[in-house]
């Protein structure tokens, strides 16, 4: 049983725990994720090592309640336990090897994992541009973290709430514009959303890499649950991954997969144990 | 009614109608009295030639007479001597092939059931209920087992018996490998297995789930900074090999080993009681005819598939599954699409299988492992009305240990090389099972995990 720590509700939606796991804490890496399961009927769920303490032997996790076990283990106080809690897993995040400016882009829930890599790239002395964005204000998370880590920061908002109004590909459009080189960009967040970027940047031949978030069950290369195409070749995202070339990846083939269970997934959240589904 | 003695007694089964509709187990053992009239056609034969067919020679006379005579304890005594899981190994072992093809009864009608016999003993202890084992002296040397397999489970037995101070170190949040991910419930109780495993805790080995070492600890760290004397790698073949054609990837392809992950580990058989959902259509292909194919085509039955096929590129002669899961999977309506290869699977606009295009072949020359290699008929091509597949064409060990491991040297297949003691190219490292072989068997795995244990425990004991 893994205990958690700590709690925050970051939104609506958006919840944060710190879990004591010593190990995992010991060795996490930005870039790195655990699988965890809430109980005995639960399901494997991957989620981000959003950052880590090893002083404390903690893991934080940012996640946003979409079906059973995010809106389970969103009903989970500080002090509960969990049953299982595995990593880290997958493979590192790569500094870049280009000079120039680094963009760190993160929608929705995807700033939870863009953070730890911004974070990454602060603590090696690398400055970072980011620009992170939501539906809503109340859907916004870790502005202060991000904040923070980063040299510059853009905040948008689809409605206009709060920031720009409009998306995060308008800001990094001026930034593909500006002519400055840019060494990378990193783009995390809903599929829609990373494809639109990669599309967007693939014209300027900028490397652009996204961290994927397939179905996974195991998390360390025996199922083949998470595989995606990558170039030509099938990668497994758990153990290739999570984090890939952006313009390598069929996006197609990954936006099909991920709605293999939808109806299954409808389902099991009409089950709910946890009464998180109410 | 007279029992034909050139036969086995039979065993009775749950008929395939009603069996297909549930996951209990499928055969139900022989009683007290078939047992002993099973065991009175052993022959008790004074080379025992049945002992070479056995990879752990288990004293198979010695056991067998004893269940004649009734004494099950001494049975079970003799039994526990080289076989430390014969509940499980008397339902898996592919008898056939081993132990009972040597039987001297089999030159005349049918072998004794050895593996019948085998898993009566086993169940009939289980049953009574095992004595808490008398703890040894601790040696107070320390000694980590990486995977909880068949090959890890025997090994952190033996040496816990031994006096070590054992860790065993698990990636899934279960112990048990194979026997509890891929083995299905109808074939393999997990009850059994977690009684098999508790066993091996009260022998006083510590279990450290969720731990996948090269990740979560790496082996060098095992040795520098939690203090162990040695480990014993045991952690299996569990990368699933695809068959590199196209539509692979395609909604509705499954690798065996998610789609036995999913419904035996994660039970997406109780789905929604359990959480894991799994997807199985009308008319499913499983591609492979192994162990592994056959429980994945079985499961799908199960799971509600109307028509499920084995597609396989060779003959019947060729399958290498054991007989008895071919036999059961023939009972229960599994169809043989043997000399087929599949050659690619199309989707439909939403990207999901809603066929397998597939050749005939023939049989030509046997190749160097003896087998026939098969070759396509031209123009033989059709589609296989199905919209779903499970690819169960075998597996490769996972490199996460070996990459991690300095000084672990590897043969080509991604396989750690060990010598026949399990003794690996690293000082201290022990490996043993599937990830020594290949895919191989539990038996063998078992084998393996016992011979490191009692060399690992005359290396600790020369330290
Ligand atoms: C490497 C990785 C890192 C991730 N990091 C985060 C994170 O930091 N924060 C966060 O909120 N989410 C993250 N996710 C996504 C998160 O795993 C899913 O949201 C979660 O599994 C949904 O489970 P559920 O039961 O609540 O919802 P479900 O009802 O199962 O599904 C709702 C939606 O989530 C997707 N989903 C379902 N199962 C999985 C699965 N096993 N893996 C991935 N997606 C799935 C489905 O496409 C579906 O549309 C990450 C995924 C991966 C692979
Ligand atoms: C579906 C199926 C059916 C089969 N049927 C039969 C049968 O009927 N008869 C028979 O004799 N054989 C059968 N086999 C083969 C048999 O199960 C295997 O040969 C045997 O289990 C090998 O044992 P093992 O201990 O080497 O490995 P495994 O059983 O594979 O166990 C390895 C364990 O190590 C763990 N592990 C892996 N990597 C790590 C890591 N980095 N850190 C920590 N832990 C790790 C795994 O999670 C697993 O629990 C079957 C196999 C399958 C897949
Ligand atoms: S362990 Fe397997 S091979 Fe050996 S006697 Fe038992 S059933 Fe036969
Ligand atoms: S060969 Fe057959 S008959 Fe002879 S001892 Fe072995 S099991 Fe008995
Ligand atoms: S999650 Fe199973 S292989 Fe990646």
């Amino acid at each position: 049983m893994y205990k958690l720590v700590t709690k925050e509700v970051l939104s609506d939606v958006s919840k944060k725990f710190e879990v004591e796991a010593p190990l995992v804490a010991k060795k996490a890496q930005p870039g790195q994720f655990i699988i965890l399961r809430v109980d005995e009927q639960g399901e494997r769920v991957p989620l981000t090592i959003a950052d880590s303490d090893p002083e404390r032997g903690t893991i934080t996790i940012i996640f946003q309640e979409v079906g059973l076990t995010t809106k389970c283990l969103g009903q989970k106080e500080a002090g509960d336990y969990i049953a299982d809690f595995v990593g880290p897993l997958g493979k590192p995040m790569e500094f870049p090897e280009e000079p120039g400016r680094v963009i760190a882009v993160g929608g929705g829930v995807g700033i939870a994992p863009v953070y730890p890599k911004v974070k990454g790239f602060h603590k090696a002395g690398m400055d970072v541009t980011s620009i992170i964005g939501a539906r809503c204000k109340d859907l916004l998370i870790l502005e202060d973290e991000m904040r923070a880590v980063s040299k510059e920061l853009h905040v948008c908002t689809d409605d206009g709430s709060y920031g720009h109004h409009g998306f995060v590909s308008d800001i990094l459009q001026k930034y593909l514009d500006d002519g400055e080189p840019i060494a990378e960009i990193i783009a995390v967040g809903p599929l829609p959303m990373m494809r639109a970027i990669v599309n967007q940047t693939r014209p300027y031949g900028v490397k652009t890499v996204v961290s994927l978030n397939p179905v996974m069950v195991d998390g360390t290369g025996m199922c083949g649950a998470c595989r995606v195409t990558v170039g030509e070749e099938t990668k497994f995202t758990c153990v290739d991954g999570p984090v890939f070339d952006g313009h390598q990846v069929d996006f197609d083939e990954l936006v099909a997969r991920s709605r293999m269970y939808l109806d299954q997934e409808k389902k099991a959240l009409e089950n709910c144990r946890c009464g998180g589904a109410k | 009614m007279a029992h034909d003695i050139k036969k086995k007694h039979p065993m009775e089964e749950q008929n395939p109608q009603e069996r297909v509709k549930n996951f209990d187990e499928v055969p139900f053992g022989y009683d007290i009295d078939t047992a002993v009239a099973e065991a009175e056609r052993c022959l008790d034969c004074k080379k025992a030639p049945c002992r070479q067919g056995c990879p752990v020679e288990v004293n198979i006379p010695a056991f067998i007479m004893s269940i004649k005579d009734r004494k099950f304890e001494e049975s079970i005594a003799a039994m526990k001597a080289d076989n430390s899981l014969p509940a499980i190994c008397g339902r898996v072992c592919p008898q056939e092939s081993q132990c009972e093809s040597f039987c001297v009864r089999a030159k005349k009608g049918e072998p004794v059931g050895i593996g019948r016999l085998e898993r009566f003993i086993a169940d009939w202890q289980l049953k009574e209920g095992v004595e808490d084992p008398k703890l040894p002296e601790p040696t107070g040397k320390k000694v980590a087992v990486v995977g909880a397999g068949p090959a890890g489970l025997t090994c952190a037995g033996d040496l816990a018996k031994l006096g070590h101070d054992v860790t065993m170190y698990e990636a899934f949040h279960t112990p048990g490998g194979v026997l509890v991910y891929g083995i299905p419930e109808f074939r393999l109780p997990k009850e059994i297995v977690a009684k098999e495993v508790d066993y091996i805790q009260r022998l006083g080995v510590k279990l450290e789930t969720n731990m996948v070492i090269g990740k979560t600890i790496t082996v060098d760290e095992l040795f520098e900074e939690h203090g162990f004397d040695a480990v014993f790698i045991g952690t299996g073949a569990g990368l699933p090999t695809f068959l590199g054609i196209p539509g692979e990837n395609l909604l509705g392809v499954y690798s065996a080993n998610e789609f036995l992950t999913r419904t035996n580990l994660m039970k997406a058989y109780r789905f929604p009681e359990f959480d894991t959902p799994i997807h199985v259509g009308k008319n499913v292909a499983v591609v492979g005819a192994g162990n592994v194919a056959m429980d994945s085509a079985r499961t799908a039955l199960r799971l509600g598939a109307e028509n499920v096929y084995i597609v396989y590129r060779r003959s019947d002669k060729e399958m290498p599954a054991r007989l008895e899961e071919i036999h059961h999977a023939e009972e229960e309506g599994v169809q043989f699409r043997l000399l087929t290869n599949p050659i690619g699977i199309n989707g439909d606009d939403k990207g999901w299988v809603k066929g397998m295009e597939c050749m005939q072949m023939r049989l030509c020359e046997p190749d160097e492992s003896g087998r026939c290699r098969p070759e396509p008929i031209e123009d033989s091509n059709f589609v296989l009305d199905v919209d779903t597949v499970v690819v169960a064409v075998g597996q490769t060990p996972n490199p996460l240990v070996p990459q991690t491991t300095t000084g672990l040297k590897t043969g080509r297949k991604g396989t750690i090389d060990a010598d026949e003691f399990g003794k690996t190219s690293r000082e201290g490292v022990w490996a043993g099972g599937d990830i020594v072989t290949g895919a191989a068997t539990v038996i063998n795995a078992m084998g393996a995990g016992k011979m490191a244990a009692k060399n690992i425990d005359e290396y600790l004991k020369s330290k």
